[in-house]
């Protein structure tokens, strides 16, 4: 199993896990800028990264090493997210040109060639994700008035069968669009099925809104501060994570048209609570102004914001397990069956 | 020395405005939030039906008007309803307001922070406090980060 990781500098590395060991193996260099993107694609084994070099190259593995190609985008500004469609044939990637760029491969000319798709984004795109017909491209964008934005993307292919977001679909068409939740969406992810999707605003609300007739769109706020990341587990329920440093479930229920919060996924072990030395009381009196033994950590895994969360198995549909990793560098993947039977109270539908 | 240093007035030119690609924000329009009715709310602080004096001044609230004198009454009426109550009384009166009445109040706090007169600074703390507790940091995240001001 390997995991790239992109640094906040211009390098991706790749780890491989051996047994409980993590080992870099391979040292991706070729962007001059940071990286800002990074997907893998398990199929077709490529990996595509973008950077605020305002390009994105496609990496392939030729023998031991990974070769780059460049892709030209196109865009003024940074490339802010990528990501691979379900078929793997295309990738669409967001930007502060305040414009998505999806790319395709041309066989005849041995190239990747992008089309834009620009109204009505007024702003940078944070967020991407792909429904999986392969044809439908959500996004987030900082421009507080829609989030999400559901784009049609079909160039080559054949014309799609009707979705819940609607069956008429010229290229770049909008096919929905939501004014409900304000502030800049941080993270926007389609349900298994693709009739829902849900994303994560910084105004510390989590959403979802399913495709229909009429789309019916419900959110919660959160007493918490703003989440950065958000995913399917099941069609019903999402773990969402981000400043707060644990991970949560929310629960959606399509009859009520509402979200609710599911429980907090980490709840720390206690630690026994040590008597304190008169002498320790003194320091800490002298030191922190407190006479209290609590130490300023975090109790949680993350001791940073979480920054993404990734399904490792079992889809969007029955995840088994996922994986979040951190800005404090670090990387914690969840047993979902070991978080159902270790929390009472959380049932994941 | 060329003939371009002699006028600089070119400096004063707003290069901004000439890009085509310029944000330009949308203000929904708010021309009909008029702000809670002041007559309402006063009868009942006068009649001393409190808890129903900071429901009515909460209703209508002048998100986004460009009329900066609704917003300033406005904020003032907030003011006066929140000083009346008793400092026992502050949980109770949060407690009856929904999640959006208490997002609502925080951002009545936040504005009345903006520009502290005499004593109001401690009320507002002490209603802050409260709001905290019932709405958590994701209500002055929201404060923050609404587009739409009080």
């Amino acid at each position: 199993k390997a995991e790239p990781t992109k640094l906040y500098y211009h390098e991706v590395h790749i780890y491989k896990k051996d047994g409980n060991n993590w080992s870099k193996i391979h040292v991706l260099k070729e962007h001059n800028g940071q990286v800002t993107g990074i997907d893998w694609a398990p199929e077709s084994n490529r990996i595509v990264t973008c950077g605020t070099d305002r390009n994105a190259y496609v990496w392939t593995l030729k023998g031991d090493a990974w070769k780059p190609t460049l892709v030209i985008l196109r865009i003024n500004r940074a490339a802010r997210c990528v990501k691979w469609s379900p078929k793997e044939n295309k990738f669409a990637v967001g930007s502060g040109s305040r414009l998505i760029s999806v790319c395709y491969f041309e066989q005849d000319n041995d190239w990747w060639v992008c089309k834009h798709i620009k109204k009505p984004i007024r702003s940078t795109i944070l967020c991407l994700d792909w429904h999986p017909n392969n044809i439908l491209l959500a996004a987030g964008s900082c421009d507080f008035k829609y989030c999400p934005l559901i784009f049609i993307s079909k160039e080559v292919e054949e014309k799609p069968a009707p979705t819940a977001w609607g069956s008429k679909m010229p290229f770049g068409e909008v096919m929905f669009e939501s004014t409900g939740t304000s502030g800049w969406a941080h993270s926007v992810c389609f349900s298994d099925s693709g009739n829902r999707v849900a994303w994560a605003s910084h105004d510390s609300t989590v959403a979802v809104a399913e495709g229909g007739k009429t789309a019916v769109c419900a959110s919660l706020t959160s007493e918490t501060l703003p989440l950065l990341c958000v995913t399917f587990i099941t069609e019903n329920s999402l773990v969402a994570a981000g400043h707060d440093c644990y991970p949560v479930l929310f629960v959606y229920d399509s009859n009520k048209a509402a979200m609710s919060f599911g429980g907090k996924l980490d709840v720390p072990k206690q630690s026994a609570q040590k008597g304190m030395t008169a002498r320790e009381r003194f320091q800490n009196l002298d030191k922190k102004a407190t006479a209290d033994s609590k130490e300023a950590v975090l109790e949680s895994v993350h001791k940073n914001s979480i920054s993404q969360i990734s399904i490792l198995n079992g889809g969007k549909a029955q995840c088994a397990k996922f994986c979040t990793t951190g800005m404090d560098g670090g990387m914690a993947i969840w047993d979902v069956k070991t978080l159902e039977s270790a929390m009472k109270d959380l049932k994941i539908v | 020395m060329s003939k371009n240093t002699v006028s600089d007035r070119f400096r004063k030119v707003d290069v901004d405005e000439y890009d085509e690609n310029k944000f330009v924000d949308e203000e929904d329009g708010g021309e009909n939030q008029l702000g809670p009715d002041e007559a309402e709310v006063d009868s009942l602080i006068r009649s001393g039906n409190l808890m129903g004096a900071l429901q009515a001044v909460l209703k209508n609230p002048p998100i986004n008007t460009k009329n900066q004198n609704v917003k300033e009454q406005t904020e003032g009426l907030v003011l006066k309803v929140l000083s009346s109550f008793k400092t026992s009384d502050l949980e109770k009166a949060v407690q009856s307001l929904d999640k959006t009445g208490v997002d609502l109040l925080m951002k009545y706090i936040y504005r009345g922070f903006e520009r502290p007169s005499d004593n109001s600074s401690a009320i507002l703390l002490q209603w802050h406090e409260k709001a905290l507790s019932a709405g958590g940091v994701g209500s002055i995240v929201r404060v923050l980060t609404a587009r739409k001001t009080v």
